[in-house]
């Protein structure tokens, strides 16, 4: 009883002091400021403290596409941030790869890391990332524990990993990547063809 | 709207003189005049002279399967005159196997960066760059992205990462 | 892979020196004053920075080769995603080269739009720029100041085509909306009111000394090397280089507007920051005019062109009408394209933004190569920084206004 006032407490607080990293890349990094700055005022969600080192912030927001040179960096400043953390997807390219379906995009972030929350759009309206955040708000206070025991999912994502990876090349090793393999195939039948 | 340009007969004739090009052609008020790769050099340092100060641009075309081409690979310098406005197309071919072309940054530093990028996207080697590396792909990566042959969606690299889950962060 | 500084021999390296003196500084690519994705690799003598490497391909996305997979009306999309903060700019730029390479004539009409929207954009450009630049030096409220114009700007964009950031404005032969005069309204209202703001804008930095301290005599850029290294736009006007497309080679509207260059001769920041303040009140100079001048008349180029799509009452009672609309919504009945390559560029916000065209018979290119102002800026960045300190490399960057998506491409 007492323990789960004081998780509802602890989750009241997170929630409403959001620090953001914005991890802005590309259009929607335009739009992410947009949404910090004088129109739309996101100081008034308690979400505006952006903070550039991923070691003050506790919500990241990849704005924009990330590519094969830009995705290490942004598992390593992921990897940089301290428990309890969440991660926005915003936008189209950063959540699926939007039109950029070509060799140097990559297909997705939540292939790579975990997220949290997708934005739609391309590139989402201020008022669309606003909701998100209130949304994430929102997850935070009904999930949340004080403990961060939330996060504690690791059968859970393991099992929802084995789901993933029966479809997804997701092994660094490119003999045990199927969709490498497939697609080196199909060069390979394109390139006999010719 | 076509862009009007001022004729450049005169550097035109001046520039056949000095190098002998093989052919120049006009199209929508541009022209455009093809080099001999053995004479480029010469051929862009007489521009340069004649005052085509500014190098806007240095790219590629690969003409894998273009109706007509001859070699695969047809370089595009675009040349501007800063006084008179002028703009010229320079045109130099080289074909596989390791295709070859002079560096031009003795003469235009601009050509530096532009010249890495047609390394990286298509595998054109210049001769007597500085510092020949690959400026947008990552230096791991071993494609010419930008040639025909291959593949818009590539051939899987950009699935080749780690994967973090939660246990990791 | 691992964020490891690069051995690098620039073009102009100092010989051998002390190298047990410098440390080697990581600058980016996820840093707040890149602004964007860009990473520099300074080497620094105490604060001194004594070597630059700028790296990029943090955000390459293979925009060329998309541009040989969709046709000339689907790419202008991915154009709108190139130099992301004056979308307009870069969609006018995309068609005009395949106009160019198609040999399309537009109606005034639409050279006037064309030309007004371009220079909202450029508007709009200069102000995130400079309020960038305001930011980095630390003006916040400078900042916010640009960006709530800038929101009145997306509202007219908005208005105009229904979205207000990624726009997608332009079409062959013509754009996708006319005019209305909700539109022409909101313009003007736009004109009236943006000069004071700009006023108030240049109170708050032009002669503030934290910002012209900051600026003044920082990356100064000479004539001659700007024009060497491939400089164009506000960079290199503020060195002295006179070069507008819009003067030297008029295209759209421009001809018949009467504007003035805005040129300094210092090439540091501070004439950077002066000359995009000047262009923009240029620009507002050419939007009233276009305004007041704008031809009535159709927008879109006549169905005998066969390459804007007719308007729907030209399908429903017109034989020619329907016939175009049926080619032109076919594959492979599109554009008649010739087998031939064409260069055309534009005056964008940043510089000359070119695309270089060759077309194989299909209404998709054979190449569209992109002829970015950014690359060349960015390359400058180590001959600018070299000798001054790490304070200034957040000023020198700002003020080059280097747009990842449109470095990378």
């Amino acid at each position: 009883m007492f323990v789960s006032k004081l998780d509802e407490l602890a989750n009241w607080c997170r929630k409403n002091s959001l620090w953001p990293m914005p991890f802005a890349t590309a259009c929607c990094g335009i739009e992410l400021m947009a949404t910090g700055a004088s129109k739309h005022d996101l100081a008034r969600f308690g979400a505006e403290v952006f903070r550039f080192s991923p070691r003050q912030c506790d919500l990241m927001i990849v704005a924009g596409r990330v590519v094969m040179k830009m995705l290490p960096v942004l598992q390593r400043i992921w990897l940089q941030m301290h428990e309890p953390k969440w991660v926005i997807s915003m936008g189209a390219c950063a959540s699926t790869g939007g039109v950029f379906d070509t060799y140097a995009v990559v297909q997705g972030i939540d292939r790579f890391i975990p997220v949290d929350m997708y934005v739609p759009g391309c590139p989402p309206r201020p008022e669309q990332l606003i909701q998100a955040i209130i949304d994430l708000q929102d997850k935070i206070q009904r999930e949340g524990t004080i403990t961060g025991r939330e996060f504690d999912t690791a059968e859970r994502q393991r099992k929802k990993r084995a789901l993933v990876e029966a479809t997804l090349p997701l092994t660094i090793d490119a003999a045990r990547n199927p969709v490498l393999q497939r697609e080196l195939a199909a060069a390979a039948d394109a390139a006999a063809r010719t | 709207m076509p862009i009007t340009q001022p004729p450049v007969d005169a550097v035109i004739q001046a520039l056949t003189a000095a190098v002998r090009p093989c052919d120049v052609s006009v199209f929508r008020g541009q022209t455009r005049v093809v080099v001999p790769v053995e004479r480029a050099l010469d051929a862009f340092r007489h521009l340069a002279g004649a005052g085509f100060d500014l190098l806007v641009d240095v790219t590629c075309v690969d003409y894998l399967d273009y109706r007509g081409a001859k070699q695969r690979y047809g370089l595009v310098y675009v040349l501007v005159n800063t006084v008179t406005n002028e703009r010229l197309t320079v045109r130099v071919f080289a074909d596989d196997p390791d295709p070859t072309v002079p560096s031009v940054t003795s003469i235009w530093r601009a050509a530096d960066w532009l010249e890495r990028e047609v390394w990286d996207l298509f595998g054109v080697r210049f001769e007597g760059h500085p510092d020949l590396r690959r400026l947008v792909m990552p230096e791991v990566f071993t494609a010419h992205p930008l040639r025909k042959d291959y593949p818009l969606q590539g051939r899987g690299e950009r699935h080749n990462f780690p994967v973090l889950t939660r246990d990791d962060g | 892979m691992s964020i490891a500084p690069a051995e690098y021999t620039s073009l102009e390296s100092a010989g051998p020196r002390n190298e047990e003196y410098l440390w080697t500084l990581n600058f980016g690519p996820q840093h707040p004053a890149t602004h964007t994705t860009l990473r520099l690799v300074l080497k620094l003598e105490g604060e001194r920075v004594v070597d630059a490497m700028p790296e990029m391909g943090y955000l390459h996305s293979g925009f060329e080769k998309i541009g040989e997979h969709l046709t000339f009306n689907q790419y202008v999309t991915v154009t709108d995603r190139m130099n992301y903060i004056s979308p307009v700019a870069n969609n006018v730029a995309w068609h005009h080269a395949v106009e160019t390479l198609l040999g399309i004539e537009l109606t005034p009409r639409c050279t006037y739009i064309r030309t007004i929207v371009a220079e909202l954009a450029r508007i709009s450009d200069h102000l995130l720029c400079n309020g960038a630049v305001g930011l980095d030096t630390g003006a916040f409220t400078f900042f916010l100041y640009a960006f709530y114009q800038r929101e009145v700007i997306y509202d007219i964009l908005e208005t105009l085509c229904g979205a207000r950031f990624t726009n997608s404005y332009t079409r062959v032969g013509g754009v996708s909306q006319d005019f209305t005069p909700l539109v022409i309204e909101k313009i003007r209202a736009f004109l009236k009111t943006f000069p004071k703001t700009l006023d108030d804008m240049e109170r708050l930095l032009t002669r503030n000394r934290i910002f012209v301290d900051r600026t003044k005599g920082v990356g100064v850029l000479t004539k001659e090397e700007a024009i060497n290294r491939g400089a164009t736009g506000p960079v290199a006007r503020a060195s002295g280089v006179t070069r507008d497309l819009r003067k030297d080679e008029p295209y759209l509207a421009y001809a018949d507007l009467d504007f003035n260059v805005a040129c300094a001769s210092a090439g540091d920041c501070y004439a950077r920051y002066l000359v995009r303040m000047q262009e923009m009140r240029e620009s507002l100079k050419i939007v009233q005019q276009a305004l007041d001048r704008l031809p009535d008349g159709p927008v879109n180029v006549g169905i005998d062109q066969r390459t804007a799509l007719p308007t729907k009452q030209q399908v429903y009672s017109t034989i020619e009408g329907t016939i175009s609309h049926f080619e032109l919504s076919m594959a492979n009945r599109g554009f008649e394209v010739p087998f031939e390559e064409s260069y055309a560029a534009i005056e964008a916000p940043n510089g000359e933004l070119g695309f270089y065209l060759v077309g194989d018979g299909d209404d998709t290119a054979y190449r569209a190569r992109c002829r970015p102002p950014s690359v060349l800026h960015f390359a400058l960045f180590p001959h600018l920084i070299r000798g001054h300190t790490l304070s200034d490399v957040v000023a020198v960057l700002g003020s080059l206004n280097i747009i990842a998506a449109e470095l990378d491409r």
